[in-house]
C-alpha cells in the first residue's frame, strides 16, 4: 500500500482456505474456503452473529486466524509484501473516522502520513474525492458534525484517495434512511465500474447485496451455507436462506 | 502480569526502533507536549510551591531547636531536586497525562480507528506512540526543573516567614547552594526522564489494549494510572541506588 496511486488500479483476487477461528473457546468461523475474482462485486450475506465482520478482519489482515489462510494475489493477506505491493481499503461500519482530525484531513491522510503528494494536491484530492461522495466543501468539518450517512460516505472517500485494487466495506448501508442507502449502493457499483477494484461487501440488507452483487456467500454460524450468483443464491433450498431472503413483517400473523 | 510487562517493554523497544521517524511526526509531538505543558505546569508550580513550604514547616522547627536551622535550605534543596519533584511530578502526570493519552488511544481503540489506520498501512506505534512517549520525556524533565525551583521558592518563603524557624531567605539561598550541586539536578532529571518513559509506554499500551465499550476504557485508564505509579516507585528506589554510585 506504499507505492504511489498514480496508476489506474486492476483488481486483486483473494482466496480464502480452510480458514478457521475461535474466540474465549467459541468458534465463530468453522473452515471458510472460497475465492474473490479480480474486479468482482462479492457480498457476504448472514443473520447477525454469523461471523461476517470477523470474517472481514481476516480478509485485510485485521485480525489473525487460528487455521487456514487468506492470500491475496496468492501471497498470505499479512506479509509484509502484501502491503507494500498492494492497495487495500476498508469502509467500517461506523466509518471510524478519526474524531481528532477534520473530515478533510481524515480524507487525505493516507497520501499525507505517506508523503504521496504535496500540501497542495491533497487539498485538491481530497475536494475531488469529496465531491464524488456528495460532500463538497466539507474538509472543515470534524466528523462529530456529520449524521450517520455523511461519515460514511466521508469514509468511502478516505478509502477512493488510496484508490484501492481491493475495498471491504462492513455493513456499509445499516443505520441509513433508504435514500442514503441508495447514494451508497450507487456509489459502490460506480467505484467498480470506473475503476475496476475488487469489492467485498458485508451485509445483511438484501436490496443493497442483490442490487450490486456479481456473487453472493451466505454465511451462518461460521459456515458457508450457500455461494454463486443472486438468481442461484436465490434459488437455493436451504430453508434458513430461504426464510432470511423472504422474511417480512406480517401484521396480521403478529396480531394472531 | 509477565505477559504484560513484556508487551510493555515490546511496545517500547519498538518505539526505540520507530526513533527516525520522530522528526516527521514533529508536528503531533509538538501538540502533545503543549497539551502536556499546558495542562500540568500551572498546578505542578502550585503543588510544588506547596510541597517545598511543607518541607520547611516540619523539619525546620526541629533544626532550630537544635541550633541547626541555617541548614533547612540544604534539606530542602536536596529533597526537592533529588526526590520529591521528580517522583511528586512523575505521579502528578501519571494522573493527568497517562489517563488522557490511555483514554485517547482507549476509545480510538473501541470506535475501530487504530484499525482503520492500520488498513491504511499508518502503523499506530509510529502515528500514536512515538509523538506522545518523545513529547513526554522533554515535558516531564522540563516540568521538573519549574517544580524544584517553586519547591525551593517555597521552603525559602516558609522559613523566613515562620517565627519558629526565622531563617532570611538570603540565608537559606546561601546553605542551598553550598548543599546542591548541579549533579544533584541532574540526578533529578535523570528520574523524571526514566519516570516519563514509563508513563508514556505503560498509558499506550494500555490504550492499544483496550477492549470492550466505555467501560473497556475507563478499566484501562485506571490501569494505566496504577500501573504507572506503581512502576515510578519501585524504579523510583533502583534507580536512587544505582545514581547513589555516582555521588
Amino acid at each position: 500500500m506504499h507505492s504511489s496511486p498514480s496508476h489506474p488500479p486492476s483488481g486483486l483476487a483473494l482466496r480464502v482456505r480452510g480458514l478457521r477461528k475461535s474466540f474465549l473457546g467459541v468458534e465463530v468461523l468453522k473452515g471458510l474456503d472460497f475465492e474473490v475474482r479480480p474486479g468482482e462485486i462479492f457480498v457476504i450475506m448472514g443473520p447477525s452473529g454469523s461471523g461476517k465482520t470477523v470474517l472481514l478482519k481476516h480478509l485485510i489482515g485485521l485480525t489473525r486466524p487460528d487455521q487456514g489462510e487468506v492470500l491475496v494475489n496468492d501471497r498470505p493477506v499479512d506479509s509484509p509484501e502484501v502491503m507494500e505491493k498492494f492497495r487495500m481499503a476498508m469502509v467500517f461500519q461506523s466509518g471510524a473516522l478519526l474524531n481528532s482530525l477534520t473530515v478533510g484531513e481524515n480524507v487525505g491522510l493516507y497520501l499525507a502520513e505517506h508523503r504521496l503528494k504535496t500540501p497542495a494536491e491533497i487539498a485538491l484530492i481530497v475536494a475531488d474525492k469529496l465531491e464524488v461522495v456528495g460532500l463538497k466543501g466539507s474538509e472543515e468539518k470534524m466528523p462529530s458534525e456529520l449524521s450517520g450517512g455523511m461519515k460514511k460516505r466521508a469514509a468511502i472517500a478516505r478509502a477512493l484517495v488510496i484508490e484501492p485494487q481491493l475495498i471491504l466495506y462492513d455493513e456499509p448501508t445499516s443505520e441509513l434512511d433508504p435514500l442514503s442507502s441508495v447514494v451508497i449502493a450507487e456509489e459502490i457499483f460506480a467505484l467498480n465500474q470506473r475503476i475496476g477494484v475488487t469489492s467485498i461487501v458485508v451485509s445483511h440488507d438484501r436490496d443493497l447485496a442483490f442490487g450490486v452483487a456479481d456473487r453472493i456467500a451466505f454465511i451462518n454460524q461460521g459456515r458457508i451455507l450457500a455461494i454463486g450468483t443472486p438468481a442461484e443464491v436465490r434459488a437455493h433450498p436451504d430453508p434458513l436462506l430461504q426464510e432470511f431472503l423472504n422474511a417480512s413483517f406480517k401484521p396480521d400473523q403478529a396480531k394472531e | 502480569m509477565f505477559n504484560s510487562i513484556g508487551e510493555v517493554v515490546l511496545l517500547f523497544w519498538r518505539t526505540l526502533c520507530a526513533w527516525p521517524h520522530a522528526w516527521r511526526q514533529r508536528q503531533k509531538v509538538y501538540d502533545q507536549f503543549f497539551e502536556i505543558g499546558n495542562a500540568s505546569l500551572l498546578m505542578a508550580c502550585i503543588l510544588s510551591l506547596f510541597i517545598g513550604g511543607v518541607l520547611a514547616l516540619q523539619s525546620g522547627p526541629v533544626l532550630a531547636e537544635r541550633g541547626l536551622a541555617n541548614l533547612i535550605g540544604g534539606i530542602v534543596g536536596l529533597s526537592m531536586c533529588k526526590e520529591l519533584a521528580p517522583v511528586m511530578m512523575g505521579i502528578l502526570i501519571a494522573g493527568r497525562i497517562g489517563s488522557a493519552m490511555a483514554a485517547e488511544i482507549g476509545s480510538m481503540c473501541v470506535y475501530q480507528e487504530v484499525d482503520a489506520l492500520r488498513t491504511m498501512n499508518i502503523n499506530p506505534v509510529h502515528y500514536l506512540v512515538l509523538p506522545r512517549l518523545v513529547a513526554i520525556a522533554i515535558a516531564l524533565p522540563l516540568l521538573v526543573v519549574f517544580s524544584i525551583m517553586t519547591g525551593w521558592f517555597g521552603g525559602a518563603i516558609v522559613s523566613a516567614s515562620n517565627a519558629h524557624i526565622g531563617v532570611s531567605l538570603s540565608a537559606f539561598f546561601s546553605t542551598l547552594k553550598t548543599f546542591v550541586d548541579l549533579q544533584d539536578i541532574g540526578n533529578g532529571l535523570f528520574k523524571s526522564f526514566c519516570f516519563a518513559l514509563v508513563i508514556g509506554t505503560v498509558s499506550c499500551h494500555q490504550g492499544l489494549q483496550t477492549i470492550g465499550g466505555p467501560r473497556g476504557i475507563g478499566r484501562s485508564v485506571t490501569k494505566a494510572v496504577v500501573n504507572s505509579i506503581v512502576l515510578i516507585l519501585i524504579l523510583d528506589y533502583f534507580l536512587t541506588r544505582w545514581l547513589l554510585i555516582f555521588d
